[in-house]
């Protein structure tokens, strides 16, 4: 035991107190990080339920000044702007994935590419809208879905490859030695061995991309714009979910902030139950 | 036995051709996978110069001043940089002052002091958190916070800071809710969870053995956060401080809906003001081709280059940081 004597009783309490006080506060900061969340949906519980209706889903966009309307063609063009931007980049990104972890390992491509990507990962998306800008609409000189689909896709490839590249090297370095033992090619290897022990893994990276891409407003402002109607031509502007929050939301109409608040709901539960279904997948990985 | 042997050391004409296939599919895959992962350093290079290409008939015409004149003028085609810049810079730093002690504490609370079963419900929620699109961000600030905030926080503050002679003018000003100080704190919000979760994994990786000695010789949890967390992952907690930064400078959404898009500027932090994400937001689908959409591209520019450099050297705090790991272990 320690004596008493060998204890400066005052300078014990004063490091006592300050543990407590910074203890508490940190406990107060988490506290407060619980609140915001609690807070940020219950609002849009409230606030988003009262306009989730049938009317929602089968109408569309209401012009300025008339009742009802729905968000039909936002919610389509949404989908379609963000199952087009998987297909691209899915392949992409799986690829790219595959040849920072197999091929590249430490070449100087394969690491000057890790970095640019992880720096693309959180590079503002209003400036990759700019670039899709430049690159598509102002050489085409009309507002289209593919831009929107081009500017989402740059913004899921990067987190594709990097989940993908991660969780291929979580594989076992033997299991692919035994495939190379048995005299398979190196594409198989990756292709069939690697990639098919990573799959959920990699499946894993996909949801996340897909819950980044499905709340990006900033990049499909310049892109693929809005559309009052219903369309499901890529080839022209395309309704969507977060331009028409946005523009709905600084509406001075009662019934657009309603829609606004309902599409944002909508918006909220897709992407939380993504990243949901995203651990869920994982963790059923690394148990089984 | 002997016929493998004999087989092994003269390979018949199909095997050979097998093998000649193989080898050219193994090149092809090969090629094709480094085709896409070199794409993605071209999509960089080419964001990079469309913006130069089209920022530079603006700076062509108004010069480097560009970036420190503060005329915005559609009308006459006066153009200047300044006021969102300085938007931009002041938003992030308040949000900065905020989130990072915030952060801190979270990170220190699920490390050090959360009970076991809570631990990754708890993670989890601080990660949900960062998920919520910016979107939503904007419009709980604009219908929630903003209201409250002009209600409530702006006159206390303009009572309290507001009185500090050469500080009071900061809180000084009409209680308009959204300004610049609102689109800070709603920001702050925002990057929160991104750095507490970085703060988090950095703080996990500090061996065991150190903090069980620092507790060993009578030391306080907060002492051995201090004297030896945090010292072991400094360079790790400034990476993720970094990436909160760059977040911060670059979101358009949560800052477009509550910063009041005003080109003006003022000391007053209650004042509208404009970033260049929001500027961007709000003028570049109806601006003319020429001087206006070029200026726009050149405040694009600006902003791509800061969040660049900031990205880059968070980008290499951290790796070094998990190099370190990586030596422990």
């Amino acid at each position: 035991m320690i004596s008493s004597k060998n204890i400066n009783p005052e300078v014990f309490a004063r490091r006592k107190r300050i543990n407590k006080i910074g203890l508490t506060l940190s406990m107060g900061a988490m506290a407060l990080g619980m609140i915001f969340l609690l807070w940020i949906l219950s609002v849009l519980f409230i606030k988003g339920f009262g306009a989730i209706d049938l009317n929602l889903f089968i109408h569309s966009t209401p012009a300025p000044g008339s009742e009802g309307g729905g968000l039909a063609n936002a919610i389509v063009g949404s989908l379609m702007l963000i199952g087009c931007c998987t297909l691209i980049s899915t392949p992409v990104g799986v690829l790219a994935g595959l040849y920072l972890s197999e091929y590249g390992d430490r070449s100087r491509v394969a690491s000057v590419t890790r970095f640019v990507t992880d720096i693309m990962l959180s590079a503002p998306s209003i400036v990759i809208g700019l670039f899709v800008y430049a690159l598509v609409v102002a050489q085409v000189r009309h507002f289209s879905g593919w831009a929107g689909t081009i500017a989402l896709a740059l913004i899921a490839i990067p987190v594709v490859v990097r989940t993908t590249e991660n969780m291929l090297r979580l594989v076992p370095g033997s299991l692919r030695e035994a495939a190379y033992a048995l005299g398979t090619p190196k594409w198989k290897v990756a292709f069939m061995i690697t990639l098919r022990a990573a799959q959920s893994g990699v499946m894993t990276g996909i949801l996340l991309s897909l819950a980044r891409v499905s709340g990006e407003t900033a990049p499909l402002l310049f892109t693929a714009l809005n559309n009052q109607f219903f369309s499901t031509n890529m080839n022209a502007p395309m309704a969507n979910l977060p331009v028409v929050i946005f523009q709905f939301a600084m509406s001075p109409y009662d019934n657009w902030v309603d829609l606004a608040w309902g599409g944002a709901l909508l918006i909220t539960f897709a992407v939380l139950g993504l990243n949901i279904l995203a651990r869920v997948v994982f963790r059923e990985k690394v148990q089984g | 036995m002997s016929d493998s042997i004999q087989s092994y050391s003269a390979p018949t004409p199909q095997a050979l051709r097998i093998a000649k296939i193989q080898r050219i599919q193994d090149f092809l895959f090969h090629g094709i996978t480094q085709f896409f992962a070199v794409s993605v350093l071209i999509a960089l290079l080419g964001i990079i110069i469309s913006l130069v290409i089209n920022a530079a008939p603006a700076l062509r015409e108004f010069g480097l001043g560009f970036f420190f004149t503060q005329e915005w003028d559609i009308v006459n085609g006066e153009f200047g940089g300044l006021i969102a810049i300085y938007g931009t810079l002041v938003t992030s730093l308040i949000a900065l002052l905020i989130a990072v002690p915030l952060s801190f504490g979270i990170a220190v609370f699920l490390t050090e002091l959360c009970p076991g079963p809570l631990r990754r419900p708890l993670g989890t929620a601080v990660e949900l958190l960062a998920a919520v699109p910016s979107i939503i961000y904007g419009m709980f600030g604009l219908f929630i916070f903003a209201p409250l905030f002009a209600e409530y926080i702006q006159p206390a503050l303009a009572a309290t800071l507001g009185k500090i002679p050469g500080l009071g003018i900061l809180f000084s000003g009409a209680f308009n809710g959204i300004g610049i100080l609102c689109a800070g704190l709603i920001l702050a919000m925002m990057i929160l969870p991104f750095i507490a979760s970085v703060m988090r994994d950095v703080f996990e990786i500090v061996p065991p053995v150190l903090k069980e000695s620092a507790y060993g010789i009578g030391c306080t949890t907060w002492e051995v956060v201090k004297n030896v967390v945090l010292p072991y992952t400094k360079a790790g907690v400034i990476g993720g401080i970094m990436l909160g930064l760059g977040r911060a400078l670059g979101e358009t959404m949560a800052v477009t809906f509550v910063i009041g898009n005003a080109h003006r500027l003022s000391p007053s932090l209650f004042s509208p003001g404009t970033s260049i994400a929001s500027t961007l937001a709000n003028e570049f689908g109806e601006a003319e081709a020429g001087h206006h959409l070029s200026s726009l591209f050149a405040l694009g520019l600006a902003l791509f280059i800061i969040t660049f450099i900031v990205l880059a050297c968070a980008k290499w705090m951290l790796s070094n940081m998990e190099k370190r790991q990586g030596l422990k272990t």
